[in-house]
């Protein structure tokens, strides 16, 4: 903040790029408009909605405060295991009480290894988060009279939720269950990334050293959002727990991490929006091509994920954006309005 | 906002295409099997046994019965069992199938149990083989078998032919410990007696430094549960550390000596003793000819998750038999209780009581024929129901 930008202009940016925008309340209403549209397919729903808030929690500290993880399934299996367990033991019956209780131990969580993790540079941050990750795993396999080993929690039984509503095999209510907390969150999120504390920690992600020069405690700043994006990935897991009733060993595993950042690069960074489109198209990749070749979807995965990134997201949006945006064009020419907020 | 914005609508327009598809009308003359088995992942060598032999079966019987057409409907849970409920589910709600079937892992049959229960929907298990799965809900059928039918008839066994003290060695998991805990009894109840207990994660398993402990414990023999596909690596590094010339036998149930593999694991297998349910050197007519027509269409020979699947299809074409058709979940598990028939193991039926497979368990010595290793079988136990349910 130096003589040349006043406090006043930095806030009107500010506000200006935290005003929603048209196209995020289309957003909503097709997530929306899907679950109403779709109702033979909650199931599948609910798992993309699942795995964009968790995508979320991993874009709060990569897109944000560029805070590299390979380990962020440690946070979102303490979240399903104690979803699991305040269940199983009937700590804390109703789902969404037991929800919160199961996002704060993961956040407790990532607020102690948030220490380890603030220390270091990328490489290293790769390999603590990773260590982490796969440290939960083995003690998880271990302690297997808390957590059921390999054979995972069996037997869980979900209360009602608020009460109310049952749970039930067609899955709507875990599915509306999930949008709804999606959007509490996601709510959450847009207003910590644009708020003041949310701005500092992208000076911080752009150059460290300058951000603390211009007086931004720098690491008090990354241990909180880290713990944030752990109480994220935390919820994610209670709410995997709680709409599959399962709680099992993979929920640590290096491949849910490894998944998330494929699905950062698909949607992309910084944004909040990247993980939850990233999550829809990797799912859905995903499920088109496992339905086509059971045996071997996991190439054709392989193979999109490489032209994609070949291609650039940049220029796959061009494509297949021509048609709609070549008609918004012909609309806005028609209109000879002033246009919209580009 | 600009990245927003297109992304966004792209997201539309994905969204849009992409959950469109799949509501495929449901003919009433059709009969729909939904299989979810292990494709990918570690596991994937028992659900390709198990899609191999039922569409086997498929080709050998034709694909209608008492007039209705027969659907499977295959799909890949990679061994997770929060993928299997999820599959389970789909295909319950949305292809609206009659029968859910295979289930690789423990884990997974019982993740689907509740909806076997909550949809009426016969789950037939063709692999898993922890005792407790056919307890947890009432439509669910077994025709793989379980491990303490095996893991008892090796305990009497061991402590009949002169092994007095033996290391054990499992997999860390449901049915290891089931069968654990079904040879010990047997064992101990034999005069047998157990040094040492090995647990070894299911996981990743590096036996090196397990065979190194039971190595120093010097034992008679060693009693081996690891599950099918891992048999052939704990072979190897058997032999690896030289046990196979200290003396030290292998005994245990069959997985780890699965037909699968067994072929590749070399000379070191030479002599291993299991009791097992299937053996592809089954002397049987029937059995040659399945071996048969399996290694001409698929170049291998068959294991046991590959009968536990020809079976499991058997049973579903013979109860569509005896219901003349009827295909609703009750009529289906009232016509399989008590079904018997001769399958390439030897003659199995199921139990009206538990739901649960009573077969031949056999025991063999793998050797040499043909310069082929096979399970050879010099001895069996008849009609052996599961212990793990008669004694309650």
């Amino acid at each position: 903040m130096t003589m040349s930008t006043p406090p006043e202009i930095v806030g009107f940016h500010a506000r200006r790029t935290a005003r929603w925008h048209w196209a995020e309340f289309a957003f909503w209403t097709v997530l929306i408009g899907c679950g109403l549209l779709f109702p033979s397919r909650y199931l599948i729903m609910t798992e993309i909605v699942r795995l964009g808030l968790f995508a979320l929690s991993l874009d709060l500290i990569l897109g944000y405060a560029g805070i590299v993880s390979l380990g962020h399934a440690a946070f979102f299996g303490v979240g399903a295991y104690s979803a699991g367990l305040l269940a199983l033991h009937g700590i804390v019956g109703e789902p969404v009480l037991a929800l919160l209780v199961a996002g704060l131990a993961a956040a407790v969580l990532g607020f102690a290894t948030s220490f380890l993790v603030i220390r270091g540079v990328d490489l290293t941050r790769l390999m603590v988060t990773l260590g982490i990750a796969l440290l939960l795993e083995a003690l998880a396999e271990r302690f297997s009279d808390i957590t059921g080993g390999t054979d995972g929690l069996q037997g869980i039984v979900m209360q009602p939720l608020l009460g109310l509503f049952e749970f039930d095999i067609f899955g709507k209510v875990g599915f509306w269950y999930t949008v709804a907390v999606l959007f509490v969150l996601f709510l959450l999120a847009r207003r910590v990334v644009h708020s003041p504390f949310g701005l500092s920690l992208r000076a911080i992600r752009n150059n460290p050293l300058r951000a603390s020069a211009v007086g931004i405690p720098v690491n008090a700043r990354l241990v909180a959002i880290y713990t944030f994006a752990a109480f994220y990935a935390g919820i994610a897991g209670a709410l995997f727990t709680q709409t599959t009733q399962l709680a099992s060993l993979d929920v640590f595993s290096f491949e849910r991490s490894a998944d998330l950042i494929l699905v950062l690069v698909l949607g992309g960074t910084g944004y909040l929006y990247g993980g939850l489109i990233g999550a829809l198209v990797f799912k859905l990749l995903q499920e088109t091509f496992s339905i086509l070749t059971p045996q071997y979807w996991l190439f054709w995965i392989g193979l999109v994920l490489v032209v994609i990134v070949m291609i650039g997201r940049e220029r796959l949006h061009r494509w297949v954006l021509f048609l709609p945006r070549s008609i918004a064009r012909a609309v806005r020419s028609g209109k000879t309005a002033a246009g919209g907020a580009e | 906002m600009r990245i927003g914005r297109r992304t966004l609508l792209q997201a539309a327009c994905v969204a849009l295409a992409g959950a469109a598809p799949i509501a495929v009308a449901h003919a009433e003359d059709t009969v729909k099997i939904g299989l979810i088995v292990p494709m990918t992942s570690g596991q994937a060598s028992t659900g390709k046994q198990i899609d191999n032999a039922v569409k086997l079966y498929m080709k050998q019987h034709g694909d209608t019965v008492a007039g209705k057409k027969i659907e499977v409907i295959l799909k890949d849970d990679a061994a997770v069992p929060d993928n299997t409920k999820r599959l389970a589910q789909e295909l319950i709600v949305n292809d609206k199938v009659n029968v859910i079937a295979g289930f690789g892992i423990t884990p997974a049959a019982l993740a689907a149990a509740p909806l076997a229960t909550q949809a009426k929907v016969p789950e037939v298990v063709m692999a898993a083989g922890t005792s407790i799965i056919t307890e947890r809900s009432p439509y669910i059928v077994r025709t793989s078998f379980t491990l303490p039918q095996s893991s008892t008839v090796i305990g009497d066994w061991a402590a009949k032919n002169g092994i007095k003290k033996v290391v054990t060695l499992t997999s860390d998991y449901a049915p290891g410990n089931d069968a654990l805990k079904a040879f010990k009894e047997h064992f101990i109840a034999g005069g047998g007696q157990i040094v040492e207990e090995v647990k070894v994660p299911l996981a990743n398993p590096d036996f090196a430094p397990f065979l190194q402990r039971a190595k120093d414990a010097k034992p008679d023999a060693m009693f081996v549960f690891v599950p099918a596909g891992q048999g052939g690596n704990f072979m190897k590094q058997f032999a690896e550390r030289g046990l196979d010339k200290s003396g030290i036998k292998v005994i245990g149930p069959g997985d780890v000596m699965d037909d699968d593999l067994l072929n590749s694991m070399g000379d070191a297998a030479i002599g291993v003793v299991t009791a097992h349910i299937y053996s592809a050197a089954h002397p049987s007519e029937l059995n040659k000819q399945f071996v048969e027509a399996y290694k001409k269409d698929y170049g291998q020979r068959p294991g046991f998750m590959a009968v536990g699947g020809y079976d499991g299809i058997h049973l579903i074409y013979e109860a569509l038999k005896k219901t003349g058709g009827k295909a609703d979940g009750d009529s289906l598990i009232a016509a399989m209780k008590g079904m018997a028939w001769e399958s390439p193991r030897g003659p199995i039926s199921i139990d009206p009581e538990t739901r649960d497979i009573v077969q031949n368990v056999y025991i063999r010595k793998v050797e040499k024929v043909d310069g082929e290793l096979y399970n050879v079988e010099f001895d069996k136990v008849d009609a052996v129901k599961d212990p793990g349910k008669t004694k309650k």
